[in-house]
């Protein structure tokens, strides 16, 4: 070690926090300036952290069911009760449903249609809550060779749940549909009236530029437009909802409170790039 | 011949590493469980829980014990907290240093002082620190954000900090000590 005198190494520990001070001012100017840096510096941490996070995850996976079964236990019956109501509703869908198909078989036969390509999907385990308080994303875990790519859809069993911003060797992460950042076409499914809906990080996003003199109901359905070729059309993101001081918000179909597997569809759409987060200038794909 | 007489413990290896890792141990308990809280647990307002415990954590340790919270740990705690959440990074970064600045300059009177005033004095940091987080996200994304969010997080701080001081007081008196190691 160098031999300094005991002034001068006081000296230099008194320098330590404002250099260090400097220094995360310099940080934030080149996060803002070259948004790649950070970027790749967030992507390995969580390839790093994603399979730790998968590994502790299976306790915390079990210990929430084990609640969730204890808790049905107490509902058994009103829940049986439920369950036969909506199976016997179903079942009369199911019949309409299959009907349709066949009507809808023979129509596409008379009109020479040219059927869509079937989609491609990987599925993957949410492993991570990233968002901190400015923003909603999650982290997902994925396999080393998997095909995700910047831009893909994310779906839960429920609705939409958001688009994949960053991709790395073994994580992925989706911007969430209630982020800030987050603004996606949509339609309403009643009188077919666009609207965008834009995240607040809130846990409902809200219904903004709805064409004029249309008014939309308690509970409509509300599905992705495929205006701009930024989303694939018929995507359902949920349903209408007045708030307390008369705002129009969606509540997502999705859980998105409670994430645990997301599939992630490739539609082929370049159309928009994907919203970046805070702090990070839109990149080029 | 000794230049500091008296009765003390045998240095060797083991005396090394147990000393090494009662430096350690505060900073890498406040990692772990950095890390912990971002996973999907689902605690409400798990989000705004990841700053108040880095937060409290390095108040704490730059007041009572900073030869184990060195400013180049609170560094590395800012930038894992910028890594892990989405927020453009060097805005925790900054703010953790100017918290342990703070916490080293008053150190001498807030050590001396009851819980009470340390616990104010950590309720106005936080709040200086969640209006100056969403002035600084606020110009770094060039838009003006709500502001509830960061009270949230003020308030998630103040409050969780008596637990946490009561946690970190028995840490820094048993396992944090290297002047009780074997």
């Amino acid at each position: 070690m160098i031999r300094l005198s005991i002034q001068a190494r006081q000296a230099l520990a008194r320098l330590t926090l404002p250099v260090l001070i400097v220094f995360s001012l310099a940080l934030m100017l080149l996060g803002r300036a070259t948004p790649l840096v950070p970027e790749q510096a967030r992507i390995s941490l969580s390839d790093a952290l994603a399979p730790v996070y998968a590994v502790v995850d299976a306790p915390i996976l079990a210990v929430r069911s084990a609640v969730r079964s204890g808790r049905d236990v107490f509902a058994l019956e009103s829940q049986n009760e439920k369950l036969r109501l909506e199976n016997e509703r179903l079942r009369h869908w199911y019949d309409v449903a299959m009907a349709l198909d066949a009507e809808n078989a023979t129509l596409k036969g008379n009109l020479h249609w040219v059927p869509d390509p079937t989609l491609s999907y990987v599925t993957a385990r949410v492993v991570a809550d990233a968002g901190g308080v400015y923003a909603r994303s999650v982290l997902l875990a994925v396999g080393p060779h998997s095909d995700i790519r910047h831009g893909e859809i994310a779906l839960d069993a429920g609705g939409l749940v958001g688009r994949v911003t960053e991709v790395g060797a073994r994580s992925a992460r989706v911007l969430l549909i209630t982020d800030m950042n987050s603004r996606i076409p949509v339609i309403l499914e009643k009188n077919r009236a666009r609207a965008i809906l834009v995240g607040e990080n809130a846990p409902s996003p809200r219904l903004l530029y709805v064409q004029d003199g249309i008014h939309p109901e308690e509970g409509e359905r509300v599905v992705t437009s495929a205006e701009a070729g930024a989303f694939p059309a018929g995507l359902l993101v949920g349903t209408v909802h007045y708030s307390t001081s008369g705002q129009i918000e969606v509540t997502p179909a999705a859980d998105l409170g409670r994430l645990e597997i997301v599939r992630i569809f490739d539609y082929g759409l370049s159309g928009i790039v994907p919203p970046e987060t805070p702090g990070r200038a839109a990149q080029h794909p | 011949m000794d230049k500091t007489p008296g009765i003390r413990p045998r240095p060797g290896l083991r005396h090394m590493l147990d000393v090494a890792s009662r430096y350690a141990f505060p900073g890498v308990q406040t990692a772990l469980v950095l890390l912990l809280l971002s996973a999907p647990i689902g605690i409400p307002g798990q989000p705004e829980l990841q700053p108040a415990w880095v937060t409290g954590n390095v108040f704490f340790w730059s007041l009572f014990r900073p030869s184990s919270m060195p400013a180049f740990l609170v560094f590395g705690l800012g930038l894992l907290v910028d890594l892990l959440t989405q927020e453009p990074i060097g805005i925790q970064i900054l703010l953790l240093l100017l918290i342990h600045g703070l916490a080293l300059k008053f150190r001498r009177e807030l050590s001396r002082s009851g819980f009470a005033l340390v616990w104010l004095v950590f309720g106005a940091t936080a709040l200086v620190t969640a209006v100056a987080e969403l002035f600084l996200v606020s110009l770094l994304t060039w838009r003006i954000l709500p502001p509830w969010p960061g009270l949230f997080e003020f308030g998630v701080a103040t409050g969780l900090y008596p637990f946490l001081a009561l946690y970190l007081t028995s840490v820094h008196r048993g396992p944090a000590a290297p002047e009780r190691a074997a």
